[in-house]
């Protein structure tokens, strides 16, 4: 098993350096002029050379790319003299717009988003798993029935809907969640302020990825009612409750933790629209205003590190599978 | 009650959206203690429909059962078909045990060996954690699995086919059951396996008096283990009788075609196997005659339209030995003797 995991991780880090060098190409022979962007209304071509000079962008771009590399391990120093500033290691450059080292940002926007991701991650896999199971359990009855309802309507509405739905009519017309005004506040300081920030993008996301884990969970769970060695179990005069909750759930594990790994992955890779629609200061949202101003360097640093946290959520996803299913653990 | 397990007349129909499948009509099985009973058939004739019955595996809401399976326990015994479901349940796996055909897929992936094992214990023997380790330990060199301790906590992927149903065998047996129902328990093995698999339960039931049910289409599993057999075509017995009678003097213009159906080893490679010609019946909407009937040969033997217009009745002039044919048995018995004679020479 240890030699499996370093291998395993072995080819993680090479993946992600691999995407490191992709992603920094390919923005860096889009074409702008990212020191042009750099500067403000009163441009002279001066400042656009010494802002050129000062962000390093004059090097060729292979030396670009090994000075954002080692940026990442040993911090880097921009300008000269007494205009000179330092991003500490571990950096991922310099946002002329926000006048910040990137690290800082994501460091800001990061708690925000994970926060965003592993609620509503709670909360879809409780109800998604629970109403999967209980679908399967009442096949062609009125759960099963009332589950698919929830099915249809959760895959079907887009978050910009629901999320609408929740801001106006939840937050603006009912008043049942006030606005949120201060921003991101940590839940050991304010239980409630917390909760009032992430309760609507949680749900908003959750009825979607829950619609889509009763479907899966129901799917799952009937399949493996259906093998050989539930009827094992039912001959040796298990109850059903056991059968169910026991020796099928036990089955239906793995394929439920490697769907949910890769699916929160991709969470904190950016919930954009949710996180846009509740104003919520995350990585998502961050990504996308960079986008728009053409900031460069937050974009590039943050597609590394949502790639970073896909090819991790996998490589965890892997070992976890290992645990969970001794035919694979074995080889 | 003499017998371990009475089975009476027995009928199952389960809805489809065809019409009703009547997948058993009017079994009925006893077996005592210590006795092999087979029953043979191909694919369809209701043989594993009669083997789930035992257990009270079928889907309630769903199927149609009725008749009466009596199942002793010591002193007391239970209808299977019309007791309440956790009463089965504590006959499951302690007074019934059954082993099914695919021992690859029929132990759980995921769970260790000796826990799968001592489940089966702790079902009916609530809290003895010890106690059940012990036995499991126990049934599993019994079965003989080398090395019980390692194997235990071994997963079912690191056995072999043929260990992987001793294992089953050994789960079957840990609360010494009255019977087991064995339903196809060498059909995914190779041959040597089988015949290893044949003999440790031939042996066990020596040890532990146990009445077998054994359910299988190999007739060669049956003229090696059984004491009894039902030839099942269509959901209905068609013929009964002491391994001997069955194999030297078939009654049945079905259990001939079977027999005469067994590839011989020596037989020249041009020969063809002697296939009884037609498909069996849809068991949705049977003709009211002999269900048999269009595939037989010996219909011109019988009163004149009595095999398609009449159901034969399972009779006999021994007790021990019935058929369900139209033709006079005193013609069959002469006839088919001499027709198995010819074909084994």
């Amino acid at each position: 098993m240890p030699r499996f995991i370093l291998r395993r991780a072995y080819f993680a880090t090479l993946t992600i350096l691999l995407v490191s060098i992709v992603v920094y190409g390919v923005f860096s022979i889009l074409p702008f002029d990212p020191a042009a962007l750099t500067c403000g209304q009163k441009c002279t071509p001066a400042i656009v050379e010494a802002n050129r000079v000062k962000l390093g962008f004059d090097k060729p771009l292979w030396q670009q790319y090994w000075l954002f590399l080692s940026g990442i391990f040993l911090g880097r120093t921009y300008g000269a003299g007494s205009a000179e500033f330092t991003c500490p290691a571990p950096s991922f450059g310099y946002s002329f717009n926000e006048n910040m080292c990137v690290t800082d940002m994501l460091a800001e926007a990061l708690p925000v988003t994970i926060n965003l991701a592993i609620g509503a991650f709670v909360i879809w896999i409780t109800v998604g798993v629970g109403l999967g199971l209980l679908a399967a359990k009442f096949r062609g009855r009125y759960p099963d029935t009332i589950s698919s309802v929830f099915v249809l309507l959760g895959t079907s509405l887009p978050t910009f809907v629901t999320g609408l739905f929740f801001l106006i009519y939840v937050t603006i017309k009912w008043k049942i969640v006030p606005l949120s005004l201060e921003g991101f506040t940590p839940i050991t300081e304010s239980p409630v302020k917390y909760l009032q920030y992430f309760i609507l993008p949680w749900l908003t996301l959750a009825i979607l990825y829950a619609a889509f884990y009763t479907r899966f969970t129901r799917a799952t769970v009937l399949e493996t009612l259906g093998e050989d060695y539930i009827r094992t179990a039912r001959a040796k005069g298990l109850s059903e409750r056991v059968v169910l909750l026991k020796h099928t759930m036990r089955a239906a594990l793995a394929p439920i933790t490697t769907s949910a790994g890769l699916d929160i992955a991709g969470l904190i890779g950016g919930a954009i629209i949710t996180e846009s629609i509740f104003n919520l200061a995350g990585l998502g949202r961050m990504t996308l205003q960079a986008v728009y101003e053409f900031d460069l360097s937050v974009v590039v640093a943050t597609t590394i590190l949502a790639a970073t946290v896909v090819i991790t959520m996998n490589l965890i996803v892997d070992i976890a599978y290992g645990y969970l299913d001794p035919r694979v653990r074995m080889k | 009650m003499k017998n371990l397990l009475e089975i009476k007349d027995l009928k199952v129909t389960f809805p489809t959206d065809d019409g009703f499948v009547q997948a058993v009509d009017g079994v009925s099985i006893s077996v005592a203690p210590g006795e092999t009973v087979a029953i043979v058939g191909e694919s369809g004739s209701g043989k594993t429909v009669t083997s789930l019955s035992v257990i009270g595996l079928h889907n309630r809401k769903v199927t149609q059962i009725t008749g009466s399976i009596l199942v002793k326990d010591k002193d007391e015994s239970l209808d299977i078909v019309s007791a309440p479901l956790d009463k089965i349940r504590s006959y499951r796996g302690r007074v019934v045990s059954m082993i099914f055909q695919d021992p690859m897929s029929s132990l759980h992936p995921y769970y260790k060996i000796g826990s799968q094992l001592a489940e089966a214990y702790l079902v009916h023997h609530p809290g003895k954690k010890e106690e059940a380790n012990k036995k499991a330990l126990e049934m599993l060199s019994l079965v003989g699995i080398p090395e019980p301790q390692v194997r235990a906590k071994e997963y079912p992927h690191q056995f072999s086919g043929g260990m992987r149903q001793r294992v089953m065998i050994a789960m079957a047996l840990m609360n010494d059951p009255a019977v087991l129902i064995a339903d196809e328990p060498t059909t995914a093995l190779d041959v040597t396996v089988q015949a290893q698999i044949l003999q440790l339960l031939k042996d066990l039931q020596k040890n532990l008096n146990m009445g077998i049910l054994l359910i299988t289409h190999d007739l060669g599993v049956v003229a090696q283990v059984a004491d009894r057999v039902h030839v099942m075509y269509a959901g209905r017995i068609v013929e009964q009788g002491n391994v001997d009678d069955i194999f030297y003097s078939p009654h049945a213009p079905y259990t001939l075609g079977l027999l005469k159906s067994v590839p011989r080893i020596g037989s020249r490679g041009s020969e063809r196997l002697k296939a009884i010609p037609g498909q069996p019946p849809s068991l949705i909407n049977l003709p009211i005659g002999c269900a048999f009937a269009p595939r037989c040969e010996y219909i011109s033997l019988a009163d004149e339209n009595s095999c398609e217009n009449l159901r034969p009745q399972l009779l006999g002039n021994s007790d021990s030995h019935k058929s369900r044919c139209h033709v006079p048995e005193e013609k069959r018995d002469k006839l088919f003797t001499a027709e198995i004679k010819g074909a084994r020479t």
